[in-house]
Parts: structure tokens; C-alpha cells; sequence
């Protein structure tokens, strides 16, 4: 762990102030809030994958102990629209310069028509007692009539397959198209060529924290106040206003403290619309919490791409041309759109460096739950296939990988490096700052050298042990727009206000960016009081996504201090009479340069800069310190990484050993290492648990095979190595303060680091692992295959 | 409506008296009836680990127990643990270590970590992993995890009471 050197607190490790509560049991979570009169709701779930629904009968529900209201998707429809699909934005650059069609269904908030995937929600029951809701909601008796399912996306595109969405006849629900140079005529003169097809599967966030709501209608003021364990309140705040038809300034959303969300509750879902509804149609306070089995039937699934990849290269093993052909298996529903298929489409390129590329992708419907984002979004696809290729042009060359990548990368002399495609904000993509060469260096350094490596899995395979080194290289662009909103107000104290449109899930945000305004304001971070995730602090916020809320907050914090600085700085000129250029800021005050002790303090000019009889703020000035700023940044920052996996291969047991682990990073400017550095670790743990034992399996009739933590594997301490993290500091040039995303980075490598690595360990036998997850039966039925 | 129970237990320190339905399970008795909500619940399986707690001592699950089933036990919770404003040994080294994240799977890594060092005031870096693996944390790839729990067990050791706690 590198510190940052200088005087202030951003670049230090300085331990959370979040911690407090939650290591005492007094954080509050959605699950922990109590309200006066609250009602309990559960949702009744379809068992089956795709079918009409006949009928949803309530009567005996409706009869059970407890129970107050019970509603299901037919009558609801009648009363109240589907989820609106503002959350699918496409900025205009964007749609001029990329070829698509998108035909986005719009998901009601309970199923009324058909079910298209086992846990849509029908029917919503409310009582007394949880334990009452769930009773009563087993009486529902839903009638279905089975239709056959999709489970298959490149077979749910064939004329003969049954369509989920009727109304456009067809699975297909976006396509696009994102090239450069020529790829046809690249490949056909490339003087090789490699073509495979790659498969990463479908698995999920899994924060250990469900979802959940509450809502709340106080009919003497009309206003609703919805607590969701969201990621977005500023959405939700939005998609609310729409479906209850109340202003947005009637609505107030909160997220309390959150257990974690990577992703999965990064938009709005029905259940969080469907809650405050019944809170106002009943006039009660209405809690819902999800419970372990309907997360893993009803919140969003991630990944479960399949690429078919042509790359054309040279006898050096430079890559000449790169086309892939991609399909998104969507599930029911798109919340997010375009969002992660283009991701994947414009992380392809990785590091490297070549003229001809050409990307489809098509996002195809089937009955499963609803694909959205996961930390890394897309990108984890992406580099998986790119990185499969990088070793495989190194094997048909007898080269190493890492020199391949080598031959390959953008130099650091050739950056800032234009790749000749557009980004999802529609700007054309510069990667803006970094070393990539030198990241992969440094990681083969952080494993003991390539050559001491490749002996000692010489000496070990002539003993019959088979170590394998797997290598994973990404960018990552972070921080994306379209905005971020900050409220920064000095209150009469001297304390520094600030409130955000970030939406934290236990990222440590309240730390970081109290440092951050430490520095701003010269004050220490507990002067500072922070509020997030909370829509009565700011109007507009965009949220907490996407790699986005250190650069994007930050951005916003910078450029509401500054006019603020400025007015701070005439008041205290007005009182010190001075010149506002002979002003500093320091402990907590503003000083006359050079003369130590000649300062007012930040409390004197905030209660002077109050409008009234007793204001002392120069003539014509406005009242009051606040400055409310929207950060819209130009672009995306590139952070990058480079992985490097050890691994033994048990051949009979199939089992992959990680013997080491190295990650080495550049996320720009570090606010404060000690979170970086646990950033990094959940996100490779995260992505090691894809790469070899997470799987949200489906049967062909389109029944999910899980429906617990005893058959999905979520990663424990000891399936887990220890990490080895390298840093790099490339600040970004877009923002004040240097930063670029870390939230994603490191889930997106560890499937294909893993991957190469035991392709490696098993080069003898010639065999390729390009389908995740490396589950020990798939190792074993390979070896098998391969000396049978 | 079903025959409410009386049930008589201890929890941290405090002793309470109270009814409930047979089936209410151990983890909602004490969040919903006791209102003590830093016991936290994962799975309802027995799985994540989230809502363990200190049942006469020792870690258990308490999504996997009956109410009833803790008559007359003394139980300590996350809320139990600092002393006098002061932080447990453990509550500290995760606050220093950043072993958190979320917060959500804590009170079940604290009340693991402390049992565990209970029974083994020296331990490596392997049986802490071990030990850990009856918690599912999603945030922090366990590393810190890891390494608050040595440096918890080391502060302990030179304290000289890597033993029971307070009223554990």
C-alpha cells in the first residue's frame, strides 16, 4: 500500500467513520426500520418459466389470519403503468454515430398477461406479520397455462421459437453495431486467423443483504417517503413520480445503510414502485424484505454472454483484426438497456493496439430473470474473449502469452491514444493516462519473474503437477456522465455540509469524500457532515453505478466549492478589510496570508453571511453559503489493470489451487488507500467466485437449479487466496482531483485470468477452458476427453 | 391464532421476558420483539452466517433456532459487545483493518471471530480461514478480514485475555 504524500488527508488510510455504527449493531438497514401501523408484505411468485395466465384467485388468501390487502397483476394494471423505461437513457452523440435498434419492453409491476420467468411476481399480499404474509400468500391459486420456455438466446432467435415479448414477434429486443477500419477484408489477407467461440455465464451480485422497501404516505401533506436498499433514490425518486402520479417534490427517497449492491440494485424494480403504492392505497406503512430464495428468482442476474470471435493476426503475433459477433442471453426484461451489451462492445479492445475491428451485438429475450449490471458490467465478457485470444495467438506462435501482450499493447508514448469508437456517452474514446506495458511488467515481476516461473512448471510437470500462469489485462472506462449533483453549505458552526446524489452501499463514501472536502475547505474530515442517499439533500442526483461516484462527486464537490471559496473570501476581505487575493483558507477559518493569527473563522462569516438585521456581509452580496453544483463530465476516465493468476491443477480431482494472485492497478489520484485496496480485494474475490464457482443454472424448461446458498457458491475465507496488489499512479487530466474509477475494476479479470491459467497448466494435453465457470467436473471430463 | 409461548432469556447482560408464537425463530425474536436489529439476516438457511450470535458462549445460527429453543440462554449480540463506549478487541482491529464494508455480514464475523479466539488465541493465517469460512462477507474478499482477526488475536494475547469477555 502506497501512501500519498502531502499535508492533507486525501492519499492517507484513514479508518471509516461509518464504522462506528456498524461494528455496535446500530446501523440501519430497510430490514430494521419499525414504523407505526406497518403492514408486511410477500409476493406470490410464478413457478414456471413462461406461461398465459388463466386466472389468480385471492379468496382464500384474502380469508387468511392477518391479512389486510392482497392484489394481483390484472387488477394492478388497471390501476397503475409498467415501469417506465426512462432507466434506458441513450444520449443523442450516441445514437447518431451507432447503428441500433432497440425495442425495449416495459416491465408491468405485476405480470398480468404472461409469466416470462420462474419468481415474476403476480400477486402481493399485505398483513399484520411477515410471518402472516407468507402464510396467506401460499393460498393464491395462480392458474397457468404453460407455453414452451427460451432458455437458449442464438435458439431464441429462430423462426420456430416461442416469443416472450408478442408484440414485436421476435426475441431480438436490441442490436447494434460498433466498427472500424475494414475487418472483412483485414481477416481475409490477416496471415492467420483464430476463431472460437466463448462462453461466460450467467451469475449474479449477491449482496448479503436481500433487497428491500419501505413506503410511507402521510395523506395530510400528500408526500410519500419510499426507503429502498437501492443504489439509485434519485431514480427511484423519478420512476415513483411517474407511476403514483405525484410531483417529484412530494417524493422522498431514501437509502439507509445499504449491505452491499454491486449492481444488482442498480435500478429500479417493480417491487420498489409496487411497496409505496399499497402504502397509500391502504394508508398504512407497507414493509417489504426480500428473502434469499426470491433474490436468486427475482433480482437481476448478470453476464451470460456468448461470443463468436474471428481475430486475424501476423506471424509475430500481432493483432491485425478483431470481430465478434455477440449475444446477450437478456432474460425477461432489459432495465438497463443498452448499458452493459455496449459496454462489452467497446471493452473489447483492451490494451492493445490494432486498425480493424468490428462488433454486433444482439440482446435477446428468454425466461429468465432480467440481465442488468454486475460490477464490471459487460466488461468481464469483453475481456474475456479478448484475453482467451491474446493466449491462443500464443500458442499457435509457440510464444509466450505475456509477450504477445507485450507486442501488443499501446506504448505509454503513444498516450493520451484515440481508439477510434465511440463511448456509451457518445464521445470518442481516449484512453486518457497510464503505463499498460509497464502494468503487465510489474505484475510478472510481483510473481517472481516470467522465466523462474516457467522452470519451476517445467520441474513441476515432470513430476506430474501441472501449474499454470493465467494473465488477464483490461481498461476500464469509469466515471461516466451524464452527471452528479453536490450541495455544499458551511453551516453557522464552521462545519462543512455536503450532500450528494451518490447513493453508497459500503464503499466508505462518507470517509472518502470527507477528506476530500478537508482538503477543499482545510478542515479536518470530521468537520465535515456528509449526506447521501437521501433526495431531500439534493434535487437531482444521478447515483451510485458504474464506477462512477469518486470521480463524478468529487467533480461536483470541486465545482461547488469554488464560487462558494469566492464569497466566503469577499465576506471575510469585507471583515478583515483586506484584499479577497491576500485569503487563504486554514483550520477552519480564512487568513491573511503570511500573518498568523489575522483570521476569521468559518462559523463568524457563515453567521454573517445570514440574511437578516444582524448580516454582515458586503452590500449587494446574496445571502447565505450554499452552492448547489451538477458535475457533467467530459468524459470517461481509463483506469487498467493487469492480472496475474498461479494456479495448480489437481487432475484428478479437477480442482484449481490459486497459488498466488497478483493485481496490479492504476485508478489514478487514491483518496485513501486502505479502501482502494478493499475495493480491489471484494471485487477479484467476486470475480475468482465467477471464474470458478458461482452459477445461476437454468433447465431446458426454463427452471432455475438454484434456489440457495447450498447450491450457489458464494466464495467463503478459505476457498479465497491471499491478494497481492501493485499500484499505479497516472492521475486522470479530466478532473481536479485526478481520479478514476476503482469500484468494477477488479471483478472484471479473475475469469480469464483463471482461465489461461489452467489452460496452461494443462498445455501438454492441448486443452482450451473458453466456457466459465471452471468447475472440477469440467477439468476432469476435459482431461478425460483429452487422453482418451 | 396460534398459542403465544412465554420465553425468559438473558441477552447481553440484560434479562428479558416475553411471548411468542412457537415457530418465531431466534434471529426475527430478537430483532422484531427485542429490537435489537444489529443481528443481521442473510439467508434464513444457515448458511451466510450473518445473523450468528453468542449462545451461552459459543457462535450459533441464529436463524437456525427456535425462540423457544433459548430459554433460560444467555445470548450476546453485535450491540453487546463494546464496553463502556469502548470497542471489544475485535470491534477495534475491524475498525483499523477496514474489515468492513457493508456492515451487513459484521455482527456474524464478530461473533465467529470471538469464539474462534476463544478457542484459539494463536492462530495462523489457514485457521483463521477456516474459522471464517462460516461467514459469507461479499465486500471484502476477506482479506482484512483475515488480517483483523490476527492482529485482534495479538492484541488479546498481550492483554492477556485472549479468554472470555465480559459476559460471552
Amino acid at each position: 500500500m502506497s501512501e500519498v504524500k502531502n499535508d492533507g488527508f486525501v492519499g492517507r488510510s484513514i479508518p471509516r467513520k461509518e464504522d462506528q455504527r456498524l461494528l455496535t449493531g446500530k446501523g440501519q438497514f430497510v430490514a430494521d426500520l419499525k414504523l407505526p401501523g406497518m403492514l408486511h408484505a410477500a409476493f406470490v411468485r410464478s413457478q414456471v418459466a413462461h406461461a398465459r395466465i388463466k386466472s389468480i384467485d385471492l379468496s382464500r388468501a384474502l380469508k387468511a389470519p392477518g391479512v389486510v390487502y392482497a392484489i394481483a397483476g390484472p387488477e394492478l394494471a388497471q390501476m397503475l403503468p409498467p415501469v417506465p423505461d426512462t432507466q434506458l437513457s441513450l444520449p443523442r452523440k450516441w445514437t447518431t454515430r451507432v447503428q441500433h435498434k432497440f425495442q425495449n419492453p416495459q416491465q408491468p409491476l405485476l405480470s398480468h398477461d404472461k409469466v416470462r420467468h420462474v419468481g415474476e411476481a403476480v400477486a402481493v399480499i399485505l398483513a399484520e406479520t411477515r410471518y402472516q404474509a407468507e402464510d396467506a400468500a401460499e393460498l393464491v391459486e395462480v392458474d397457468l397455462e404453460p407455453l414452451p420456455a427460451v432458455v437458449d438466446p442464438i435458439a431464441g432467435l429462430t423462426p420456430e421459437s416461442a416469443v416472450l415479448h408478442e408484440q414485436y414477434g421476435t426475441n431480438l429486443i436490441g442490436d447494434f453495431v460498433v466498427e472500424k477500419g475494414d475487418v472483412k477484408k483485414a481477416l481475409a489477407a490477416a496471415p492467420r486467423r483464430i476463431k472460437r467461440r466463448f462462453h461466460h455465464h450467467r451469475y449474479a451480485g449477491i449482496p448479503m443483504e436481500c433487497r428491500g422497501v419501505v413506503g410511507s404516505h402521510d395523506p395530510r401533506t400528500d408526500t410519500m417517503t419510499i426507503w429502498s436498499a437501492c443504489q439509485v433514490v434519485h431514480w427511484l425518486k423519478r420512476e415513483a413520480s411517474t407511476v403514483l402520479n405525484m410531483p417529484e417534490a412530494r417524493i422522498r427517497c431514501v437509502a439507509l445503510d445499504v449491505g452491499g449492491g454491486f449492481g444488482t440494485k442498480g435500478h429500479v424494480y417493480p417491487e420498489d414502485l409496487v411497496i409505496p403504492f399499497l402504502a397509500r392505497a391502504v394508508g398504512r406503512p407497507v414493509k417489504w424484505i426480500e428473502d434469499r430464495f426470491e433474490h436468486f428468482i427475482s433480482a437481476c442476474h448478470s453476464r451470460d454472454q456468448i461470443h463468436d470471435v474471428e481475430a486475424g493476426f501476423d506471424d509475430d503475433g500481432r493483432l491485425i483484426a478483431f470481430s465478434d459477433n455477440f449475444y446477450v442471453d437478456c432474460g425477461a426484461w432489459n432495465p438497463i438497456g443498452s448499458g452493459i451489451a455496449y459496454n462489452t462492445a467497446v471493452h473489447l479492445p483492451g490494451p492493445y493496439k490494432f486498425d480493424h475491428f468490428f462488433v454486433r451485438s444482439r440482446i435477446v429475450s428468454t425466461n429468465k430473470v432480467a440481465n442488468a449490471p454486475y460490477r464490471g458490467a459487460g466488461r468481464p465478457e469483453a475481456t474475456f474473449a479478448m484475453e482467451r485470444i491474446m493466449d491462443m495467438i500464443a500458442a499457435e506462435l509457440g510464444l509466450d502469452p505475456a509477450e504477445v501482450r507485450l507486442r501488443n499493447m499501446i506504448p505509454a508514448a503513444e498516450m493520451p491514444y484515440h481508439l477510434g469508437i465511440p463511448y456509451r456517452d457518445g464521445e470518442m474514446i481516449v484512453y486518457d493516462s497510464g503505463d499498460y506495458p509497464e502494468s503487465l511488467r510489474l505484475a510478472l515481476e510481483a510473481i517472481g519473474g516470467l522465466d523462474a516461473f516457467r522452470k519451476k512448471q517445467r520441474a513441476a510437470r515432470a513430476k506430474g503437477r501441472y501449474l499454470g500462469l493465467g494473465l488477464g489485462c483490461y481498461t476500464e472506462g469509469t466515471g461516466v456522465g451524464p452527471f452528479e449533483s453536490a450541495t455544499v453549505r458551511i453551516d453557522p458552526t464552521g462545519k462543512i455540509y455536503v450532500a450528494g446524489g451518490s447513493c453508497p452501499q459500503g464503499q466508505g463514501m462518507e470517509t472518502i469524500f470527507s477528506q476530500i472536502v478537508a482538503d477543499v475547505w482545510k478542515v479536518e474530515p470530521k468537520d465535515v457532515v456528509m449526506s447521501l442517499a437521501d433526495t431531500s439533500g439534493v434535487a437531482m442526483g444521478f447515483g451510485t453505478i458504474a464506477s462512477r461516484s469518486t470521480v463524478t462527486l468529487s467533480g461536483a464537490i470541486h465545482q461547488a466549492s469554488e464560487p462558494l471559496r469566492q464569497k466566503v473570501f469577499s465576506i471575510a476581505a469585507n471583515m478583515l478589510e483586506c484584499s479577497a487575493g491576500d485569503l487563504e483558507l486554514r483550520n477552519g477559518a480564512v487568513g491573511v496570508v503570511g500573518v498568523p493569527g489575522n483570521e476569521v473563522t468559518l462559523s463568524t462569516i457563515a453567521k454573517a453571511a445570514r440574511p437578516g438585521w444582524d448580516s454582515a456581509r458586503p452590500q449587494g452580496m446574496a445571502a447565505g453559503l450554499e452552492e448547489t453544483a451538477y458535475y457533467e463530465p467530459p468524459t470517461v476516465t481509463w483506469a487498467y489493470a493487469a492480472h496475474a493468476a498461479l494456479v495448480e491443477v489437481d487432475p484428478d480431482l479437477g480442482r484449481v489451487s490459486i497459488d498466488k494472485y497478483v493485481i496490479v492497478h492504476d485508478c489514478g489520484t487514491v483518496i485513501n488507500p486502505m479502501l482502494v485496496d478493499g475495493q480491489i480485494h471484494g471485487g477479484a474475490v467476486q470475480g475468482l467466485g465467477g471464474a470458478l464457482l458461482e452459477e445461476m443454472s437454468y433447465d431446458a424448461d426454463g427452471q432455475i437449479l438454484v434456489g440457495s446458498f447450498m447450491d450457489y457458491l458464494v466464495p467463503g475465507a478459505s476457498d479465497m487466496p491471499h491478494l497481492d496488489l501493485v499500484h499505479m499512479h497516472h492521475p486522470s487530466p479530466l478532473n481536479p482531483f485526478g481520479v478514476k474509477g476503482v469500484g468494477e475494476g477488479s471483478a472484471i479479470a479473475p475469469p480469464v485470468a483463471i482461465a489461461n491459467a489452467v489452460c496452461d497448466a494443462l498445455s501438454h494435453l492441448k486443452l482450451e477452458f473458453n466456457e466459465t465457470p471452471i468447475k472440477p467436473e469440467k477439468v476432469v471430463r476435459a482431461i478425460w476427453n483429452a487422453r482418451r | 391464532m396460534t398459542k403465544l409461548v412465554d420465553i425468559r432469556l438473558t441477552v447481553n447482560g440484560r434479562e428479558y421476558q416475553g411471548q411468542c408464537e412457537p415457530r418465531t425463530l431466534l434471529a426475527d425474536f430478537l430483532r422484531d420483539h427485542l429490537d435489537l436489529t444489529g443481528t443481521h439476516v442473510g439467508c434464513e438457511h444457515g448458511v451466510c452466517g450473518a445473523c450468528t450470535v453468542l449462545f451461552n458462549g459459543e457462535a450459533a445460527r441464529s436463524c437456525l433456532m427456535l425462540a423457544v429453543q433459548a430459554e433460560g440462554a444467555k445470548i450476546t449480540t453485535i450491540e453487546g459487545l463494546a464496553q463502556g463506549g469502548q470497542f471489544h478487541p475485535v470491534q477495534k482491529a475491524f475498525h483499523e483493518n477496514h474489515a468492513l464494508q457493508c456492515g451487513f455480514c459484521t455482527p456474524g464475523m464478530l461473533a465467529a471471530t470471538i469464539d474462534f479466539l476463544n478457542t484459539n488465541a494463536s492462530p495462523n493465517e489457514e485457521e483463521v480461514r477456516e474459522a471464517l469460512s462460516a461467514v459469507l462477507c461479499r465486500c471484502t474478499g476477506y482479506q482484512n478480514i483475515v488480517k483483523a482477526v490476527l492482529a485482534a488475536a495479538a492484541e488479546m494475547r498481550a492483554a492477556g485475555n485472549a479468554g472470555a469477555q465480559a459476559h460471552v
